[in-house]
């Protein structure tokens, strides 16, 4: 039997960001500053990849981090990472501000389970490179499901009438993606 | 018509991603408040989306952008510093959630007293007590996903030679008003039927307390169902009923327990 599976998080790995968290709730600015550069680059990058405009990503940037200090409990850092955490809400957030529209996700209501442990340099560079390369091997149909799905905010009938493939496939294209990329990592 | 939990499987992908509108979001929302097995695969998908989004890692910000945040935090009115830091609010179902694992996993013996043990020396290694709590729970919810894993598979054991009978297991806590339920060896239902579990109190109707279908092998189970608040529970059982289930039972009890004094 496998003590630990893979995927979970270590028990310090979980501690170190309780920590860092729970100084934010007690509002210790020098903890935000530690978390603003363990994880803007991830904030920043999605923002851009999704916004295509710096001064927009900035905005989403400033918008995410204030957020977590505003309301640090709407991270559950006994469960889930941060940073996968941090790039589904500014995914969220990037999406809202590229249609125009209000948030529509309670950051509250964002519950993650799992994702990787990005602590150091060394371990997101080696991360990134890793879902790169899964994204790589990914058949090219699925991975544009994913990627118009995650970056471009396509819903999945745009993305139907898009590749002119029927909506079931899609769907079942964007789930089955998501779960392959979890297989990688497991 | 009422789907199964199967056909939403590709919804919760789509859910995760905010892109789920119109009936078939209410429909997920309402299967979301009494399928465990979805509330976290939803999660499992959340933290999918999350790596997804590495891909897009980098390039550095530019440095003003950190001086606006700073400047920014620095104009929020001063938290008051709490002296130890409370645990999420999202952390409370959780803490039903492993609560009830934990009984559960008393229940069919595998372990639990162990991984206690193990929990208790990574306590004495912390020095934060709150943070000690968030790691238990953490773990308790690790064997939480085992017991719920699509794949986790469910060993009876039972007299030599002796035909296997349907059985059923009701845990609640009245103090904390919720409930779990557990079944196995239960017959397939036919198209358009499930199984509906009923609270018998001591005095009045038999009250329905959830749905459920068994899986392939006839195992079926209902994760943190609330209890009815003030009744007094004297017995549980299942019947037969339509697949949405019905107010008042309409078909013979096919299994029952009663509630004994311990319990």
């Amino acid at each position: 039997m496998e003590p630990v599976a893979k995927s979970s998080r270590s028990r310090s790995d979980a501690a170190n960001e309780l920590r860092l968290v729970a100084r934010i709730r007690s509002g210790e600015p020098q903890a935000m500053s530690e978390l603003y550069d363990r994880y803007s680059k991830i904030v920043y990058g999605v923002a851009l990849r999704v916004l295509q405009d710096a001064a927009a990503a900035e905005d989403v940037l400033q918008d995410v981090f204030l957020q977590l200090w505003r309301n640090p409990d709407a991270f559950d850092a006994s469960r889930g990472s941060l940073a996968a955490w941090l790039a589904v809400i500014t995914r969220h957030r990037s999406i809202d501000r590229l249609r125009q529209r209000r948030p529509e996700t309670d950051i509250e209501e964002c519950v993650i389970t799992s994702g990787p442990d990005l602590r150091d340099e060394t371990e997101r560079a080696l991360m990134v490179e890793k879902v790169r390369g899964a994204l790589a091997d990914m058949n090219p149909d699925q991975r544009a499901a994913l990627e118009l799905a995650f970056f471009e905010g396509l819903t999945h009938s745009e993305i139907a009438e898009k590749t002119g493939e029927p909506l079931g496939t899609i769907k079942t294209r964007i789930r089955t993606g998501l779960q392959q990329l979890r297989a990688k990592f497991a | 018509m009422m789907r199964t939990h199967e056909q939403f499987a590709d919804d919760l992908a789509l859910y995760a991603l905010g892109e789920l509108a119109g009936s078939d979001r209410q429909e997920l929302e309402e299967h979301l408040h009494t399928c465990a097995g979805c509330r976290r695969e939803l999660q499992e998908l959340r933290g999918d989306l999350g790596m997804l989004g590495l891909s897009s890692f980098g390039p550095q910000p530019p440095a003003r952008a950190k001086e606006r945040l700073m400047r920014a935090i620095a104009a929020e009115p001063t938290r008051v510093s709490s002296a130890a830091p409370e645990l999420p609010k999202r952390s409370l179902w959780w803490a039903w959630a492993a609560a009830f694992a934990a009984l559960v996993l008393f229940f069919v013996a595998v372990g639990a007293w162990r991984s206690n043990r193990r929990i208790n020396d990574q306590l004495a290694e912390l020095t934060n007590r709150n943070q000690d709590q968030a790691i238990q729970l953490d773990r308790l919810h690790e064997e939480l996903r085992l017991l719920t894993s699509p794949d986790a598979v469910h060993v009876s054991l039972n007299p030599m030679k002796a035909p296997r009978q349907p059985s059923g297991t009701a845990i609640f806590s009245p103090s904390q008003k919720r409930m779990i339920f557990m079944a196995s060896n239960l017959p397939p239902v036919p198209e358009g039927k499930a199984y509906e579990l009923w609270i018998i109190p001591m005095q009045g109707a038999p009250m329905p307390a959830g749905i459920f279908k068994p899986d392939e092998h006839g195992n079926a189970m209902m994760m943190d169902h609330p209890m009815p608040e003030g009744v007094i529970a004297k017995a549980f059982a299942i019947t037969v009923e339509r697949a949405e289930g019905s107010d008042k039972p309409t078909s013979p009890i096919m299994l029952m327990g009663e509630v004994t004094a311990g319990g």
